[in-house]
């Protein structure tokens, strides 16, 4: 069953803090709740599925709910790291397709900048059957990127210069933004000089540490036309999952599997797309995410980013025009969220007007959970705008 | 043996004759009965066919995949740096996590034939890294 034009993303709403030592994590799950909710003209009471990651705390969506006031409500707790929000905006427009829901929210929240539990917990993964033959190597997140990023510059003759094009477009964008993290314009030569973090990643090829969150609100065409509040209609989506079982490729990303899904059932090509919302854990992200989407040739990324073509409004593929996790915000150490917001933003014509691309009608929105070094959940959204 | 923290393996039945044979300087893997893949990480089925495995030794060889000079670890791994985690092909085939040890980092290139060494770990059975191979 297509989903294409079955759910309307109608509440995007990203918590305007970075820093938030005195608000607890389920606060900012309500207070994101709240704000997408107001932001489509609905209420909690409207709301009749919950969708949670491994951020929420507890029991996740049952915890939540109950914190929440939520009756009578389907949940769905899928986990795929960061990019878990957008394999809810999926489900959830599944759900509406089958007709089982009318009103699903989606919330984020988390506290990393203040410190404190990881994502999941740590006996959750201690426990993973992987955990040994990994956990005792000194892997950080920033080592399992550069590897990839190494075996890419192998292969294919990236540079570290190439990959710091990507950090200078994320920076121009984020100075228009009041409540990005990092608001200051870089250059190539400032990110390769930044230091080494796990060689050949440098500082400034790293996203941010933040506290934050952020919430959607997705609904039936039927309640969006309802709200008269412009809205985002899903296109279509794909998800995949990549892990090491049969020997991982550190070139290539799930994105290869989940990007033709999403295109394929949108009907439409990379070559259509107006805007992207691409995950930016680390700039090799973006720079494979980029290829395996299909925006270029496989091997082509270091190539395609330079000149300024990820840059807002006029490069040939505008990107992260909040200033992305590179730069604004990364909130529980998970992006897949605010990814899903610009992209409404865009859509809606409420991107900050300096890097608002003109009639933008169709977006990409791609998440990445997990870690390219090993094993990973990709989802890739098609939105348009609501006509 | 490197200067690097080792930790304690989690043992268990799945995994035990791979961490028994660490102990005793091989690399032990599992091969399926049926079709013949020797499976990484380690565990007591084929994830390819659902076939019984074998346990075997394989030669301790294999070459650099990728690699990382890691400037600063967390936890145990904080003041370690600059350390080297990698990804080895074996030569038996599958492709490992691992750490390259006993070599300058800048002298570390993809590709590099490495052998392995076996660190013993404090009170667990050894952990399996790389040095380059004739070293």
């Amino acid at each position: 069953m297509s989903i294409k034009g079955a759910a309307h993303i109608v509440g995007a709403y990203e918590h305007p803090g970075r820093h938030l030592p005195d608000l607890t994590v389920p606060q900012i799950h309500r207070d994101v709740a709240i704000g997408a909710l107001a932001d489509a003209g609905l209420s909690f009471s409207d709301v009749d599925a919950y969708y949670s990651a491994g951020d929420a705390p507890g029991f996740g969506a049952l915890s939540m709910a109950e914190y929440l006031g939520l009756r009578d409500i389907e949940v769905d707790d899928t986990e795929t790291g960061g990019s878990s929000y957008l394999v809810h905006v999926e489900h959830a427009a599944r759900a509406i397709a089958a007709g089982h829901i009318q009103v699903a929210l989606i919330t984020l929240a988390g506290k990393p900048r203040t410190g404190g539990a990881g994502p999941g917990g740590s006996a959750r993964f201690s426990e993973a059957p992987e955990a040994s033959f990994e956990n005792l190597f000194g892997l950080n997140i920033p080592a399992g990127y550069a590897m990839a990023a190494r075996r890419h510059m192998h292969e294919f003759g990236t540079t570290s210069e190439d990959l710091a094009e990507i950090k200078v477009a994320a920076s121009t964008h984020a100075q228009h933004n009041p409540n990005a993290f990092l608001k200051d314009v870089v250059t190539v030569e400032q990110v390769v000089e930044s230091r080494t973090i796990a060689d050949p990643l440098h500082l400034l090829d790293c996203c941010v540490i933040t506290d934050g969150g952020g919430a959607l609100v997705v609904t039936s065409p039927e309640v969006a036309r309802d709200l008269g509040r412009s809205s985002a209609t899903v296109l279509g989506s794909g998800t995949a999952l990549q892990h090491p079982f049969g020997g991982i490729d550190l070139t290539g990303t799930g994105a290869r599997v989940s990007g033709p899904k999403a295109f394929a059932e949108a009907g439409v090509t990379p070559a259509d797309i107006d805007y992207a919302s691409i995950y930016d854990s680390f700039t090799i992200t973006v720079l494979q995410t980029i290829e395996d989407l299909g925006f270029c040739e496989k091997g082509e990324g270091g190539r395609f980013v330079r000149d300024g073509a990820l840059q807002a409004p006029f490069g040939k593929l505008p990107f992260n025009t909040d200033g992305g996790g590179l730069c604004n915000n990364h909130p529980a150490n998970r992006g897949g969220m605010t990814k899903v917001i610009e992209a409404v933003r865009q859509l809606r014509g409420e991107a900050h007007p300096e890097v608002q691309v003109p009639d933008c009608e169709l977006a990409v929105a791609h998440g990445t959970g997990g870690s390219l070094a090993s094993r990973m959940g990709s989802a890739t959204l098609v939105l348009g705008r609501a006509s | 043996m490197s200067q690097l923290p080792t930790s304690n393996p989690v043992v268990s039945t799945e995994n035990e004759p791979f961490w028994t044979a660490a102990a005793d300087g091989r690399i032990h893997l599992p091969r399926c009965n049926d079709c013949g893949d020797v499976i990484w990480y380690p565990r007591d089925w084929c994830p390819s066919c659902g076939g019984d495995v074998t346990w075997e030794d394989v030669e301790p060889t294999g070459t650099v995949y990728s690699f990382s000079i890691v400037m600063k670890g967390q936890g145990r791994w904080r003041d370690a740096g600059p350390y080297v985690v990698a990804y080895v092909d074996l030569d038996a085939g599958p492709r490992m996590m691992t750490n390259i040890v006993d070599v300058d980092p800048s002298e570390i290139e993809i590709g590099m034939a490495v052998t392995a060494v076996f660190d013993p770990t404090e009170d667990g059975p050894s952990l399996i890294r790389f040095a380059p191979t004739g070293t």
